[in-house]
């Protein structure tokens, strides 16, 4: 007997407009300050009217056209209904029957060493306006709850995968693939610290039994996941849990409807919301306060115009273009959009794809982390690096020599602005000699007149006295620091030889 | 002499000449409330002190030799559906007893723009729900033509306030009648314009694609003077249509030439009363010798505008009243113990009768399995009574027909019977079904002396048309001079 996991995402992202979905209030994260971010219109009361966002749309098509869905030229706002005290009209305005978008795939890498991938369907992605908050009382002295309404009308996409995922891995994957794109759009910051990005897991498993039959466990959604990890340890605590449940019990989905679950990071379990998944009923209608939206070919094309281009595409094209490694291409990838530019630019000056990837993963990524910036802030801009990595790829300066100037590049920056230039690369090489000299002529002048200055040593020399040779040499590299020491002993020794 | 014995648009045209004071105006009308709506009930709330000061303000404008606006003064009584900031707003609800919305309505925006003074709330059927005011859950408001009846609803307190002369205009809605079925049984005029003319912006709703803000006045021409200043479009309100808002008043008195006016012979149908049917026909024979062309139309889906009707608008309320869970605002429960008890109280304990009703049609009429053969199928019907009209307006520029098909009926004469109540909207329902403008000018009274309406239909955004026409018919008779006795 053995089972294949089968895991389907819902995934909620809200989008980085300024101002909410169907109002002119701040979207802006502000848990301290609650219910300062309101209006009649979010906080539902009488009267007040929605008006969507446009910009809300916009970025809503940008996403969809990014998860590779058909976008729909007529679409509708419907009304889904239930109390809640974080919903303050008694309905979320939403999408039902004629979602903005649907039928999309991702690219989901399964083997990051080969750079394999397999797509992920997705069903829809609709937009909707976020709930408030509910803030309850954990002091456990019983205390009123509180609802916190700045959240309230936050433009929210949700995404709905086909269970087309087939572990835990794969579900922070799909996540993080997710992550990725929608930051590289800028439709959405995913903070999930912030709530910009959350995910609810629908996950069972298909067991083939010893005799060949396959079976189905029971359905089971665990709701309101906010990090990769939890993502990926709760779908791993489910598949394990249902397993055992299965072993134990045989039950199947025939016998047990779908129910909800959520997960407990301290302990790191999933534990029972609701057990029966009761037929909510959320009498959907199309809300009469809005009209209905065409999207005309033009303003398609628009926002097509707008779009950057999507990770997984810039991934394989650093793989070929750059002749990177799938590995380095995705750690360059992973680390956003503003990282992968600045790669780009890097690699594109020094001419060198593989030197820059190394700079840019192992260098500058360290000093990132070092100083806990950002490469936005990354004092070194792409063209000052990119000069210093072709000074080594051209063999003026040896990398070791490149580090050093890198980081005094780094320590100089510390008391100066404008960030580090170019000349002052030269500066410090210049400074401290570090220059390869390649410049034969010059090598070939000085040797001639070190050669002149010491017939003594080149009479020891001649008398076959090797050693001689070494003050000459000292001689040379004195006047030439940065000349590469076996090359000059070379061209003595021709020379001496009546070269 | 009083000001208030004046016609709404006599005095509308001596404040904006400046022959009478705003001042002198309101403080005639609020004397008029002090004498009459013990009697009539039809204000909830008057801010005496606030209204004065409005007129006050105007005046001071004026001697200033400041413009003033359109409204220049005239005091105007408001349905209590619309949010005044910092007033109290209780839509006829107990739910909403102690609240004070922070913001204008639109319209009221408009009238604070356009130098009207704002009289006070006028009672209503609770969440605009009925077509008596026995649903309000505040008081019951009397017809001024006889205390013993129903000014008709749910804009009951704004048509009673009229016909009263406690006000000389003010502003009602009508989302199956409300503004036309009470002007019909009070003798005055009233106006619901096209869906999406008047931004429902701060109007509370109760079937958000039915609802619609229109004036009441004793005549035609403040009626326009009042949709004038309340017309137009609101970006705040999605389904506010951005067309320019003609001026009605300058053209009003222009009749109207070769003017082709249609009869719906289902409106003429089995239960219409005899002496409303002979006064409406009488109309119509003033219309045919001022050279109006009347021809027969049909609107042959009409016979299911009632049965359409109650299941798109409480299908809507029930979503619409949601909002009033005692979470955010409105009543709450002192008893619960769960957040269900909590709503199920709330609710339970603020809403009436006639609201829960409505509640639980529309919340069935939406529910998964009866979604299709109840609401969308509505929304079918819906969309046939509104192409009859269109064909029918293709042929004639107005139809014409009764508001309702009795007078008024006696307080307490059908509140224990709501179909009976429904039926009283028969005739006024199928505009706001189909979008289009509608008005109810006095053309008469039944021998016991109770008002009778005429009901004039245009196409949509053909108000001019409308206003023009009901002033054709004004100028010819002399129904709007009658007053009731008690004024």
């Amino acid at each position: 007997m053995h089972y294949q996991p089968i895991i389907g995402l819902e995934v909620h992202v809200q989008l980085q407009t300024q101002t909410k979905i169907f109002c002119g209030c701040s979207t802006a994260f502000n848990p301290d300050q609650p219910n300062v971010q309101t209006c009649p219109v979010c906080l539902g009361l009488p009267g007040a009217l929605p008006v969507l966002n446009g910009t809300a749309l916009r970025l809503a098509i940008k996403t969809a056209m990014a998860l590779n869905c058909q976008i729909a030229k007529f679409t509708k706002w419907d009304r889904k209904q239930y109390f809640y005290p974080d919903l303050p009209k008694g309905y979320q305005i939403s999408q039902y029957d004629l979602p903005f978008s649907f039928d999309g795939q991702v690219e989901l890498i399964t083997n990051a060493e080969t750079g394999e991938s397999r797509p992920i369907r997705i069903i829809r992605a609709h937009l909707e306006e976020d709930a408030g908050k509910n803030v309850h009382d954990e002091t456990g002295r019983g205390r009123d709850s509180m609802v916190d309404l700045n959240r309230a009308g936050t433009p929210l996409v949700e995404i709905v995968s086909h269970p087309d995922l087939r572990s835990a891995a794969e579900a922070r994957q799909m996540l993080e693939e997710l992550h990725a794109l929608l930051t590289y759009l800028e439709v959405s910051d995913c903070n999930m610290q912030e709530g910009s990005l959350r995910c609810d897991a629908n996950v069972n498993l298909h067991i083939t039994k010893d005799d060949g039959t396959v079976v189905a466990t029971p359905i089971v959604e665990i709701k309101n996941l906010n990090s990769f990890r939890f993502t990926e340890q709760a779908v791993e605590y489910e598949i394990a849990r249902q397993w055992k449940a299965f072993q134990e019990t045989g039950k199947t989905i025939k016998d047990a409807p779908k129910s909800t679950r959520g997960f407990d990071p301290d302990r790191g379990v999933t534990t029972i919301m609701r057990e029966k998944e009761e037929a909510a009923d959320y009498r959907y209608f199309p809300d009469p306060d809005l009209v209905p939206v065409t999207v005309t070919d033009e303003q398609l094309a628009a926002i097509r115009s707008e779009m950057c281009e999507a990770p997984a595409v810039m991934r394989k094209r650093f793989q070929s273009e750059y002749q990177l490694s799938a590995y380095d291409a995705s750690v360059i990838i992973d680390q956003g959009r503003l990282l992968a530019e600045y790669f780009e630019a890097t690699a594109k000056l020094c001419g060198d794809g593989k030197q820059a990837a190394n700079w840019v993963t192992q260098d500058v990524l360290r000093v990132m982390k070092e100083r806990k910036e950002t490469i936005a802030n990354f004092p070194l801009r792409p063209e000052v690096l990119g000069s210093l990595i072709a000074r080594v790829t051209q063999k003026q300066l040896t990398i070791k020599s490149a580090r050093e100037v890198f980081a005094d590049l780094l320590t100089a920056e510390e008391d100066q602005t404008p960030a580090p230039s170019m000349a002052q690369i030269d500066e410090i090489v210049a400074a401290k000699g570090l220059a390869i000299v390649q410049d034969d002529g010059a090598m070939e002048t000085a040797i001639a007149a070190v050669i002149d200055k010491n017939p003594k040593a080149v009479a020891d020399f001649q008398a076959g006295k090797q050693a001689a040779v070494g003050a000459l040499i000292g001689q040379v590299m004195k006047q030439l620091k940065g000349a590469d020491a076996q090359a000059v002993r070379e061209k003595i020794l021709t020379k001496l030889s009546g070269g | 002499m009083s000001l208030c014995d004046l016609s709404a648009g006599t005095l509308w045209r001596k404040l904006q000449s400046g022959e009478v004071t705003a001042v002198a105006a309101t403080t005639d009308y609020l004397n008029a409330i002090t004498q009459f709506d013990g009697q009539v009930a039809a204000f909830l709330h008057v801010d005496r002190d606030t209204a004065l000061a409005q007129a006050t303000n105007l005046d001071a404008k004026r001697s200033r030799g400041e413009p003033v606006g359109l409204m220049a003064g005239l005091p105007v009584a408001i349905k209590d559906v619309l949010c005044i900031k910092g007033e109290p707003t209780t839509c006829g609800s107990k739910m909403l007893q102690n609240f004070r919305p922070p913001y204008d309505a639109h319209v009221i925006e408009k009238l604070r723009a356009a130098d009207a003074v704002l009289l006070g709330h006028t009672n209503m059927d609770e969440f605009a729900m009925g077509s008596s005011s026995e649903n309000s859950a505040y008081q019951v408001t009397h017809n001024p033509w006889d205390l013993s009846r129903t000014p008709g609803g749910s804009s009951s307190g704004s048509a009673a306030a009229v016909a009263a002369r406690m006000a000389p205009v003010s502003l009602g809605s009508d989302t199956g009648g409300s503004i036309r079925q009470p002007a019909g049984l009070c003798g005055i005029v009233g106006m619901k314009p096209t869906y999406g003319r008047v931004s429902r912006y701060g109007l509370i709703a109760y079937a958000s694609s039915l609802d619609q803000v229109g004036p009441f006045s004793t005549d035609v021409t403040a009626a326009a003077a009042l949709l004038e200043a309340i017309a137009g479009h609101d970006p705040r309100d999605s389904t506010s249509v951005n067309q320019p808002v003609p001026s009605y008043t300058s053209t009003l008195d222009q009749p109207l030439q070769g003017l082709k006016i249609g009869v719906a012979k289902e409106f003429f149908a089995e239960g219409l009363d005899a002496e409303i049917e002979q006064a409406v026909r009488t109309a119509i024979d003033v219309y045919r010798g001022l050279g109006a062309d009347v021809r027969e139309v049909s609107l042959p889906h009409s016979k299911y505008s009632i049965a359409t009707y109650y299941l798109i608008a409480p299908s809507e309320a029930s979503s619409n009243l949601s909002r009033y869970d005692g979470v955010h605002y409105g009543h709450r429960t002192e008893s619960a113990t769960s957040l269900n008890e909590m709503y199920a109280a709330s609710r339970g304990e603020a809403f009436g009768p006639e609201v829960k009703r409505r509640i639980m049609l529309g919340t069935y009429a939406l529910s998964s399995g009866y979604y299709d053969q109840y609401y969308v199928k509505a929304l079918r019907v819906r969309r046939l009574i509104r192409e009859d009209f269109d064909k029918a307006f293709a042929d004639v520029d107005i139809i014409a027909g009764p508001v309702t098909p009795t007078a008024a009926f006696k307080i307490g004469e059908k509140s224990d019977n709501p179909l009976g109540m429904y039926l009283a909207d028969v005739y006024t329902i199928s505009a706001n079904l189909a979008g289009i403008p509608g008005i109810s000018v006095p053309c008469g009274f039944t021998p016991a002396g109770l008002p009778i309406g005429l009901q004039l239909l245009a196409a949509p955004f053909q108000e001019e048309r409308l206003l023009r026409a009901a002033r054709m018919y004004e100028r010819e008779t002399d129904w709007v001079t009658r007053k009731p006795a008690l004024a």
